[in-house]
């Protein structure tokens, strides 16, 4: 068990990696990967049961994460790489020929870690269905988490989803939303009518927890409570209320930062604001 | 040789956007959806000039496809704009019952296509879409080659009775056609040439007439089609050329199946059987990386449409 000291250590490394990885790559996307930097630390690093020197694609025996949101990819590598699942180093390569860290995850280069590719949104929470009810019929006591964006949850695919988890009571299926409020064309209010999320899943049958996603012991809270809910045969969905590019006070709160890269000037600015805690990549 | 001038490099999408603006402003008909992505479809300018006929569907491209076809029962003129894959593959059904089954007059904006999208990577990259495109009953299907005419397909899109695939890209590019009136399916002679015949869409029009340049300080004569209108197909263009330099080059951004390769090579094999050779993104997965770094990895660039060249002329 880390404490939320050494957990926000880490966090505050990965930011840096983000940040420095997507001006390295002059491309992709650090404002959701920023805003979701404490949740997938407190995943990798306190919750799930998953350890690189023994991970499998098939996830036998182990916990399993899918990105549903795959252009939060920076934030995937960067986690994975320091909780030892590749060199560091591989992290300056995001985005260039040749790496295994593609613009979205991808099973091609077999990086490990990731257990099926994405990017085209709307597909992740089924495919951590997949693999929940597959370990039900295998009998495994393992979970599956899975981190989904909140502009995705417009996709239709993310409410089937919904109803076949539920049918099918996988209580071993733990699934986050990223509540950031905002997508690439704005606010999200702006775009799509898709609030209230907490009563749709509630109708949908599942297990709501409601968390601030910025917060490492409210995140550690939440996924307690996630996994005392094992044994009602229902899903959980946590909602992490969380702000788009966290950390960076230039990115923070807003849309225009979902797939832009910082000039280096810009990544110098967010460098003073975020402490190197772990020996940058 | 004909000579071609950059007049500034700048994207595709860039044209869709003007072309889309200027089919608003001419015809009240005209509506343009999107799913999340109306600043990368370049559809800002239309929308703040015709917001009542601007919507917004966030991120649900199944949706917006039907809802399209809905308003197009109505008389609408419905542009629905998403990367190509989105607007593609992942509604493929949609569109082939509500669109193309339908007989609905929605014109379907694909941008992002292609390799060349670049760094995010193959499951962007689609390199499948005008097979299925293709395959629809009824469905046009244009690629222009920059954003000249890419803003004249857009027009000459909104004008033509029926649905239409155009299918446009992400890098900046060359921009070097005429801003002239584009017509739907007419191939473009570029450049007359008796040796060799290059045929190419989109990206790779300005990569053949590069090569044909090469080609032409060696003494090869090429003949440059672009083909812009992949549905219905020039098949006079491409037979004449064909019977004229008896050797033929196709080239695209796209999967050996289904793209214009087996198209022209299904032309040619019924009345003017030609050594062929072609160049495509083969059976393969794309990825990350710069436009540049991918054309050439992937067989695509000039330098590759010249060996292709010279070997198609071997085979004569
Ligand atoms: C099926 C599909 N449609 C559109 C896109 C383009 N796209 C990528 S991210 C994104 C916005 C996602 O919003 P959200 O899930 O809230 O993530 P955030 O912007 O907060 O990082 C869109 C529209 C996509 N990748 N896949
Ligand atoms: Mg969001």
């Amino acid at each position: 068990m880390a404490t939320v000291n050494e957990l926000q250590k880490i966090a505050s490394q990965v930011r840096r990696d983000i940040v420095r990885m997507v001006t390295a790559s002059k491309s992709g996307h650090p404002g959701g990967s920023l805003g979701s930097t404490d949740i997938m630390t407190v995943l990798f690093f306190n919750e799930m049961k998953q350890d690189p020197k023994t991970w499998t694609r098939d996830a036998k025996g182990q916990d399993a994460f899918i990105l549903s949101a795959g252009h939060m990819a920076p934030v995937y590598y960067s986690v994975l790489a320091r909780a030892g699942y590749f060199p560091k180093e591989e992290l300056g390569t995001l985005r260039k020929f040749g790496s295994r860290l593609q613009g979205h995850p991808s099973v091609e280069r077999g990086l490990p870690g990731i257990f099926l590719p994405s990017g085209s949104l709307g597909q992740g929470l089924a495919a951590a269905a997949g693999i929940a009810l597959g370990k039900k019929l295998d009998k495994e006591d393992n979970n599956v988490y899975v981190l989904c964006g909140d502009g995705e949850s417009e996709e239709g695919e993310i409410w089937e989803s919904g109803m076949f988890a539920v049918h099918h009571k996988l209580d071993n299926l733990i699934a986050m939303t990223d509540v950031n409020g905002q997508q690439i064309d704005g606010p999200t209010s702006s775009v799509a009518a898709i609030a209230p999320l907490d009563q749709k899943w509630k109708a949908f049958g599942w297990n709501v927890i409601e968390a601030d996603g910025n917060d490492i012991q409210a995140i550690m809270d939440a996924f307690a409570m996630a996994k005392a809910n094992k044994g009602s045969g229902k899903p959980t969905m946590i909602l992490f209320k969380t702000e788009m590019g966290h950390g960076v006070d230039f990115m923070a709160g807003t849309h225009k930062w979902h797939g832009k890269a910082p000039s280096p000037e810009q990544c110098a600015e967010a460098m003073k604001q975020l402490e190197e805690t772990l020996g940058d990549f | 040789m004909k000579k071609y001038i950059d007049s500034g490099k700048i994207d595709t999408r860039s044209g869709f956007g003007v072309g889309l603006y200027e089919a608003g402003k001419a015809d009240p008909r005209v509506v343009a959806l999107t799913a999340d992505l109306k600043g990368s479809l370049k559809m800002d300018q239309f929308a703040a000039e015709f917001p009542d006929r601007f919507i917004q569907c966030g991120i649900a491209e199944s949706n917006m496809v039907g809802v399209a076809a809905g308003l197009a029962v109505t008389g609408k003129i419905p542009f629905i704009g998403s990367f190509a894959e989105f607007v593609s593959g992942r509604v493929y059904d949609q569109v082939r019952q509500e669109v193309g089954y339908g007989h609905t007059n929605v014109k379907i904006a694909s941008s992002h296509a292609g390799i060349t999208l670049g760094e995010d990577g193959a499951t962007h990259q689609t390199m499948e879409d005008i097979a299925l495109m293709r395959a629809i009953p009824g469905m046009g299907v244009i690629n222009p080659c920059d954003f000249n005419q890419t803003k004249q397909a857009t027009i000459a899109a909104a004008k033509y009775d029926g649905p239409v695939y155009l299918r446009f890209g992400r890098p900046s590019w060359p921009n070097f056609t005429p801003d002239e009136p584009f017509e739907i399916g007419k191939a473009y002679i570029m450049n007359e040439g008796s040796d060799v015949t290059i045929i190419a869409c989109g990206h790779l029009v300005w990569e053949s007439i590069k090569a044909a340049e090469a080609l032409e300080a060696e003494g090869i004569s090429a003949e440059v089609i672009n083909i812009a209108t992949i549905k219905p197909l020039d098949e006079a263009a491409v037979l004449a050329s064909a019977l004229k330099t008896k050797a033929v080059v196709v080239a695209e951004e796209h999967n050996s199946a289904g793209g214009i390769g087996e198209l022209v090579a299904g032309v040619l094999a019924k009345s003017a059987p030609t050594p062929m050779e072609f160049l495509n993104g083969e059976d393969k997965w794309g990825q990350s990386g710069t436009p540049a770094e991918l054309l050439a990895a992937y067989g695509l660039d000039a330098a590759h449409i010249v060996l292709a060249a010279k070997k198609a002329i071997a085979r004569k």
